[in-house]
């Protein structure tokens, strides 16, 4: 090496060139088409187990819906099998089911008699509205806890916290409902134990399948107290199941982001504590506390199953226990294809969330 | 007047094991004070308490006084308006040391509002002020981006920007080109060195690098387990060297292979004079 070298260390050295070329923009649509992309792959995949699940049950169609008597008959069975198409190959099945799926089609419940996707349109938001109050609930209250926690590590409110997610992580969900339905409704009488609205109050006009939202849309304020006093159990509930997984998240990931040299700059920097804890600390941990959100909330949903039998709550969850109580197929397939797309949706915002936060996602 | 003396300071675990013992040092204006020694002799942890910031269990004992106020006495809250405004420290490695999630701007005004109270406004001016102090060009740009846009080099001069911000009497800095390439170094010693002459201040400059030393610290303090075991002026230091250790550590320079040494004429980092433009 002669001149060139010797001149670009020179460079280097003395004068800093401008920063690396980089446009934000492509980038970040580039990371959510990927996102986008990851999450309809990830779909075709749920669509694969949920037809298995209906492939592998061995339960025979026809056992279950025709009569003794057209059993007997093998042009009846072979006529059914038909309509059906449950005398095709499997993989002729499964396009069949992915066609239908495409036009919203999730088959018949056989116990409602209702097209599945009619009935989980009814039952769906009564399911998201509980289990959005619960998971906003345990993520303000994980949230704070844990930022206290993580703030006075080693002192009582650390200690404290510590007793409370344990009791939080190892108390069963149908348990606490139990307990709390009997404590509190049956015992104290304090809070309604059934239902999303008393008995005699008729549903607010539909509109966003939310009572609390519906009710103050159409000013009825009388059904939005009742709404709000209905959701105060299974809501506490559903919440302090996932209060401790997100407290102790949020405790370690906070004290991973004070324990960074980010952190000590700022101290050195003579930064008021709050602003050394909030700003730099808390920061940090952004992108694991979204994460543990997004988790929680699946297992919301999946928890939301013993709380709704126990409050007769008349969402996805209810139906889901009796969809599996009676073998009803169809519905059960149905469910988990669209709880699989809340989820997803739900992980896929959470991503996109966390890049706002994140300019390392966002901007590489 | 020196600005800063330390004397007979201490950093006592609860065991009564002193990890810094009975230092005594001084900085004077415009002056660079090297504090060398391997890991684990005490010169970070020295660096810290200068700072106020030596964690919990431990102690710390002796005098700091800066501009002719004591430090050691002074209340948390007391020590948070010196930090970052009297002594200011920059860290070693900038990829960490600079919030990845906070656009440069922010970090470089945040303080001058807290301590300053500037408006953003003038904050912001400050801050493209300060970025042409360290020789960054276009200095609108680095503000609106983040860390990870950067070069290390760019970093490292962001940070001593940040350090530069509200005109401290002291630096601290603590290995701040042990985490840069080596063509980088160069120009990080030789933008400290022109600070200290234009601002005045006292520079504290902890390195384990003894050779880097030689042509850029006024006097030079030579760290071995808490205790400084030798105290001279550079130039004598290097040329006549009187404590066993200090000896030790200059045999612990790596020479430089043949090789490299033709290869690049510039001559390396450590070694290149600092004052020859």
């Amino acid at each position: 090496m002669s001149a060139p070298s010797v001149d670009s260390v020179g460079v280097s050295a003395d004068t800093p060139t401008g920063p690396p070329a980089g446009n934000g923009g492509s980038g970040y649509a580039r990371f959510v088409l990927r996102r986008l992309v990851a999450s309809v792959i990830t779909l075709f995949g749920i669509t694969i187990v949920s037809f298995g699940i209906s492939v592998l049950v061995p339960v025979r169609a026809e056992t279950v819906n025709l009569s003794q008597q057209a059993l007997a008959n093998p042009e009846v069975v072979a006529a059914f099998r038909a309509k059906f198409g449950l005398d095709l190959p499997i993989w002729e099945q499964y396009l069949r089911y992915l066609g239908g799926l495409l036009h919203g089609d999730l088959g018949l419940s056989q116990q409602t008699g209702n097209p599945v996707s009619t009935d989980l349109a009814n039952y769906a938001p009564a399911t998201l509205e509980l289990v959005v109050y619960a998971t906003l609930m345990s993520l303000v209250a994980g949230v704070v806890f844990g930022i206290i926690a993580a703030a006075m590590r080693n002192r009582w409110p650390d200690h404290l916290a510590r007793i409370v997610s344990l009791v939080g992580v190892s108390l069963p969900t149908y348990w606490l409902a139990l307990v709390g339905s009997t404590l509190f409704f049956r015992q104290l009488g304090w809070l309604p134990g059934s239902g999303r609205l008393d008995a005699t109050m008729m549903p607010p006009p539909r509109v966003t399948g939310f009572y609390t939202v519906d009710s103050l849309l159409a000013g009825q304020f009388d059904v939005f107290q009742s709404a709000v006093a209905h959701l105060v159990l299974p809501a506490s509930i559903l919440a302090i199941s996932t209060l401790g997984m997100i407290l102790r998240f949020t405790r370690s990931s906070v004290l991973d982001g004070l324990g960074t040299d980010a952190v000590k700059a700022a101290k050195v920097k003579g930064l008021p504590t709050h602003r050394v804890l909030m700003r730099y600390g808390v920061r940090m941990a952004s992108s694991p506390i979204i994460t543990v959100a997004a988790l929680s909330f699946g297992f919301l949903l999946a928890a939301t199953v013993y709380v709704e039998q126990i409050f007769s709550w008349g969402g996805m969850g209810q139906y889901a226990y009796r969809a599996s109580t009676n073998l009803d197929l169809s519905a059960i397939t149905g469910i988990s294809v669209v709880v699989a797309v809340i989820f997803l949706l739900v992980n896929f915002l959470a991503d996109l969330l966390a890049s706002a936060f994140d300019p390392r996602i966002r901007l590489q | 007047m020196s600005i800063l003396e330390v004397t007979g300071l201490t950093v006592t675990r609860p065991d009564g094991v002193r990890l810094v013992d009975e230092v005594t040092f001084d900085v004077d204006r415009a002056e660079v004070v090297g504090i060398v020694g391997e890991s684990g002799s005490g010169k970070t942890m020295t660096g810290m308490a200068l700072l106020g910031l030596v964690p919990e269990p431990l102690a710390v004992g002796g005098s700091i006084r800066l501009n002719g106020r004591e430090l050691v006495t002074q209340s948390q809250r007391q020590w948070q308006q010196t930090r970052g405004r009297e002594i200011a420290m920059v860290l070693q490695d900038p990829s960490s040391a600079l919030h990845p999630m906070l656009k440069l701007g922010e970090q470089l005004t945040d303080h001058l509002r807290s301590h300053l109270g500037m408006r953003p406004k003038a904050a912001r001016a400050r801050a493209l002020e300060l970025l042409e102090q360290v020789h960054l060009p276009d200095g609108e740009d680095i503000l609106r981006r983040f860390p990870h846009q950067l070069s290390g080099g760019m970093k490292q001069r962001v940070a001593i920007a940040i350090a530069l911000a509200c005109e401290p009497s002291v630096l601290v800095a603590d290995e701040v080109t042990t985490a840069l390439d080596a063509n980088i170094r160069v120009g990080i010693l030789r933008l400290l060195d022109e600070l200290r002459r234009t601002t005045g201040m006292g520079i504290m400059f902890i390195t384990h690098d003894l050779a880097m030393l030689s042509s850029f610290a006024d006097r030079v303090s030579v760290f071995r387990r808490g205790e400084i075991v030798e105290q001279a002026a550079a130039n004598e230091l290097f040329a006549d060297p009187q404590h066993p250790y200090t000896h030790e550590l200059l045999d612990a320079v790596p020479s430089i292979p043949w090789k490299m040494v033709d290869l690049e004429p510039v001559g390396s980092p450590g070694e290149g004079t600092l004052d020859d433009d």
